[in-house]
């Protein structure tokens, strides 16, 4: 009888906590292993503090920026939070389909004090835009195809002598222009002068067709990982921590060349023109999911440094692997020695021009 | 009957002439069917026609510039480059007003955007210039106004004098300044009366007082600013712009202005063939910009070859699943139909595992020695990977009609062609090919419609030769932003269909075409 009554009751409460005005909050991001950090370290803390708020991810982030604008277009946003690269929410905020945010009113400070707006510092790109991590697109070798003379440069995927066969590169100009003229001898702080001449573009492509014949060109995250697991290619480009689970979660004979890494930013944008209450359950969120412990706590499950400086020291051990994620990140003084961060300004101007060359180049 | 003969209209039991109750009836029972489909009718109008057509608007609609910088455009009409190297004062004048305005709404760059896809570097152009127009040393035109009589610092003033026409007439282009000012924060829920008169306003004022000849019927206060105006001290809008950037000094950048002024264009049509409507008119692209032409080329190239491998497969196995017993031929179809329950990107990603150069078929190849280790098959990342992966996707579409329209053709006519002392070959040629004829041109209809519009498989397998046009299309819509590029694409990816769907027609007879 107890037990009965027992069961009804707790069915009746969990018929109660369902559907007792559990409001939904979608938050727009990339699916796969990088999704799940988020939903770990933020999500489910949250939602336990908060049984009232249901979080549900929509995989939209790679076309964000177009969805956003039709949903602006319509009238009727359905996102309530969208994760995008800082690109893009230059791109969004520049359009108004982003909203202005004041880090400081809005975002928790640093455990010692210090305001949000510093704790981010330089990261903060945009006015509505609200970091979360530092990744870097970078490369990575099969340790059995080098030899006894591993890579140390960036300048290895250019040279087809010491390190013969094929290598995979993103399919868009962006990077790739960069690291062509920084291994044809420009100096780092003249690449994008040079870019910006004609004869400076000719270059970075004459250099770019010395390997052209021995590239795969890849479009999706996943694809050098996937070649270097299979030894279809000897080295390649791709983001940090899809190198990290290669090397660490399946143990392929694969090391990252850290040398040149170029960083970017992944973040929180919230969408212009939330009505009233979906915006203070959303600001509710941010406050909670971009303080410093929360930050911390995502570099358990993916190798991508936090946004903020007071994050790097609480930065711990991976939650499955148990090994230290400190020298596994991006910003780590070690792997950090030769970094280039990429001109988000110059690119929305030379994007259009450039990608219209870079494909007609693909295609001779 | 034969004894009732009757002279004019034979009539219906009710008396009224045959012709129009039967014509009646019919119209009744048209209309029941029109309701019948009416929903179907207004589904498909609504969530296929009507955005496919607001989409392929897109290509010619240029609203955007006259829109954000109404008054610059206006002025710059009159401007011919061949005269003056830059456009006179009173164009910057208006650009400021307009500029203004457009970084309050956040309209400004993404004009800067769309004007970047002709001139690379205006959209940063934009984009600083937004930055730094709420700053410009106008003041001084404010401070002068101010001294002259304080009434000009209160809104309140301002509302006032905007609402009589007669000095809406004697100041017509700060009466526009104005109003669209007004629009802007009655939009933003503030109440003009009641916000600080920005120095835009005070510069448009000016301007339009050293202009006015008469101050019959205006406001005192206009009068007696128009008395003191001409002792003002001034300062060039021009050269404050030039200030932020040199650029603004740049010929070209006011000309493209100027050309893409009106609210239609062909430019994004003519960027879609590898034309480019510059400063000087129409121009082709250069070389290394080129792309499209040879794009649509491979794009009709490749959706052929797939059509006819498909067509070599297909052919053969609709024959044979049409001519066994049905119970093997049902096992044999729900092979065919297998595919159609696996996703697109698992089916797409096990023909990488399969075709790339350390795949499964290289791998075997090499162990039978039929290919050297060193020189293994580049069958991925080609033109090559997309047909074979693109004609096993797309192959049920070709087996199906094959097979339903095989499935009719009755099996005597062979016999009879043979017992009539046909070969094999010739009973087959002659007499069971033509009757499959309409199955062909189902499928391979099926086929190469479906794969023109292809883009996924061909982004992961295709590389670099192996890419059709839609893969830009996509690229156009989810990640450069430049609808209008997309819109004009995707239009002619659709004539060029439905130009062949034409040639088609007349060719093979649309008639003769089944699905079963």
């Amino acid at each position: 009888m107890k037990t009965k009554s027992f069961v009804i009751a707790a069915l009746g409460a969990a018929l109660a906590s369902t559907s007792a005005l559990a409001a939904d909050m979608t938050l727009v991001s990339w699916g796969g292993a990088y999704q799940a950090s988020q939903h770990k370290a933020y999500a489910e803390p949250y939602m336990k503090n908060n049984p009232d708020v249901n979080i549900i991810w929509d995989e939209s982030s790679n076309e964000a920026v177009a969805k956003l604008r039709a949903m602006n277009e319509a009238g009727n946003i359905t996102w309530d939070l969208v994760d995008v690269v800082a690109s893009d929410a230059i791109r969004l905020c520049d359009e108004g389909l982003a909203m202005e945010v004041d880090h400081d009113k809005l975002l928790a400070p640093a455990p010692d004090g210090t305001p949000a707006s510093e704790d981010f510092g330089d990261l903060l790109v945009s006015g509505c835009y609200i970091p979360q991590i530092v990744y870097s697109t970078t490369f990575g070798y099969r340790t059995d195809m080098v030899g006894d003379t591993p890579p140390t440069d960036v300048c290895a995927i250019f040279d087809l002598d010491k390190y013969p066969g094929k290598r995979s590169l993103e399919k868009r100009p962006i990077n790739n222009m960069e690291w062509a003229l920084l291994c044809d001898g420009v100096a780092k702080e003249d690449i994008y002068d040079v870019l910006e001449t004609e004869a400076g573009q000719d270059r970075a492509f004459a250099k770019l067709d010395s390997i052209k014949d021995q590239v795969i060109w890849w479009s999706a995250g996943a694809d050098t990982p996937q070649l270097l697991a299979d030894g279809e290619v000897v080295m390649g480009s791709t983001y940090n921590g899809r190198l990290f689970s290669v090397i660490e979660e399946q143990n392929q004979p694969v090391a990252m060349l850290w040398d040149a890494q170029v960083f970017d930013l992944d973040g929180w944008i919230i969408p212009a023109g939330l009505p009233e209450e979906r915006l203070n359950r959303v600001l509710d969120f941010v406050k909670f999911a971009t303080d410093t412990q929360r930050l911390a706590d995502q570099a358990k499950y993916i190798s991508y440094g936090p946004a903020r400086k007071s994050s790097a020291p609480l930065v711990s051990k991976h939650a499955e692997l148990g090994i230290e994620m400190g020298p596994h990140m991006p910003t780590d003084p070690a792997n950090a020695k030769n970094t280039f961060l990429y001109n988000y300004e110059w690119w929305a101007d030379y994007r259009d021009d450039l990608d219209a060359k870079f494909q007609a180049w693909l295609a001779k | 009957m034969s004894d009732t003969i009757q002279s004019g209209p034979v009539l219906a039991a009710d008396g009224t002439p045959l012709k129009r109750s039967l014509q009646r009836a019919l119209r009744r029972q048209k209309m029941r069917a029109l309701l019948l489909i009416a929903p179907l009718l207004a589904f498909i109008l609504i969530t296929f026609i009507l955005p496919i057509g607001d989409m392929l608007f897109r290509s010619v609609e240029n609203e955007i510039v006259s829109e954000t910088i109404p008054e610059t455009v206006d002025r710059l009409a009159d401007w011919n480059p061949d005269v003056s190297a830059l456009p006179d004062e009173n164009v910057f004048n208006a650009f400021y007003v307009d500029m203004f305005l457009a970084q309050e709404k956040k309209e400004h760059t993404r004009l800067g955007t769309r004007l970047n896809y002709e001139l690379t570097g205006v959209s940063s152009l934009f984009r600083k210039t937004g930055r730094r127009v709420t700053r410009f040393d106008t003041d001084i035109y404010a401070k002068q106004f101010i001294a002259l009589d304080p009434a000009w610092k209160d809104p309140q003033t301002w509302s006032a004098l905007f609402d009589v026409s007669s000095n809406r007439r004697a100041l017509p282009f700060t009466t526009r300044s104005w109003d669209r000012w007004g629009n802007y924060l009655r939009g933003e829920g503030k109440n003009p009366g009641e916000e600080d008169i920005e120095d835009f306003l005070f510069s448009a004022l000016h301007e339009d007082l050293t202009r006015l000849e008469s101050t019959d019927g205006v406001d005192p206060l206009i009068a007696a600013a128009t008395q003191a105006v001409g002792g003002f001290e001034t300062v060039s809008v021009r050269d404050q712009f030039l200030d932020i950037d040199k650029d603004w000094g740049r010929q070209d950048v006011w000309r493209i202005i100027q050309v893409y002024s009106p609210p239609f264009t062909t430019g994004y049509f003519l960027n879609s063939v590898d034309l480019q409507l510059g400063v000087d008119g129409i121009k082709t692209r250069s070389e290394d910009q080129r792309i499209y032409i040879v794009l649509f080329g491979r794009t009709m190239f490749m959706s052929l070859m797939i059509t006819f491998s498909c067509l070599l497969l297909g052919y053969p196995v609709a024959f044979l699943l049409s001519n066994l017993p049905l119970r093997t031929s049902n096992m044999l179809m729900i092979l065919v139909l297998l595919p159609f329950w696996t996703s697109l990107l698992v089916r797409t990603s096990a023909w990488k595992v399969l075709l790339q150069q350390q795949g499964v078929i290289n791998d075997v190849l090499v162990w039978l020695r039929i290919v050297d280790d060193a020189n293994r098959l580049i069958l991925i990342n080609n033109q090559t990977g997309t047909i074979i992966a693109m004609t096993h996707i797309l192959l049920p579409f070709m087996i199906l009609p094959l097979y339903s329209v095989m499935k009719t053709i009755p099996p005597s006519y062979v016999r009879a062609a043979k017992s009539l002392g046909a070969t094999d070959w010739t009973a087959f040629w002659r007499v069971y090919f033509p009757q499959s004829v309409p199955g062909i041109g189902a499928g391979a209809i099926l086929v190469f419609i479906l794969s023109i519009g292809y883009y996924i498989t061909p982004e992961l397998v295709g590389g670099t030769t192996g890419v059709f046009i839609s893969n830009r299309i996509a690229y156009h819509i989810s990640s450069s932003l430049n609808w209008g590029l997309a819109a004009a694409l995707g239009s002619i990816l659709l004539i060029l269909v439905l130009a062949l769907y034409w040639v088609y027609d007349k060719i093979v007879g649309i008639d003769n075409v089944k699905l079963g």
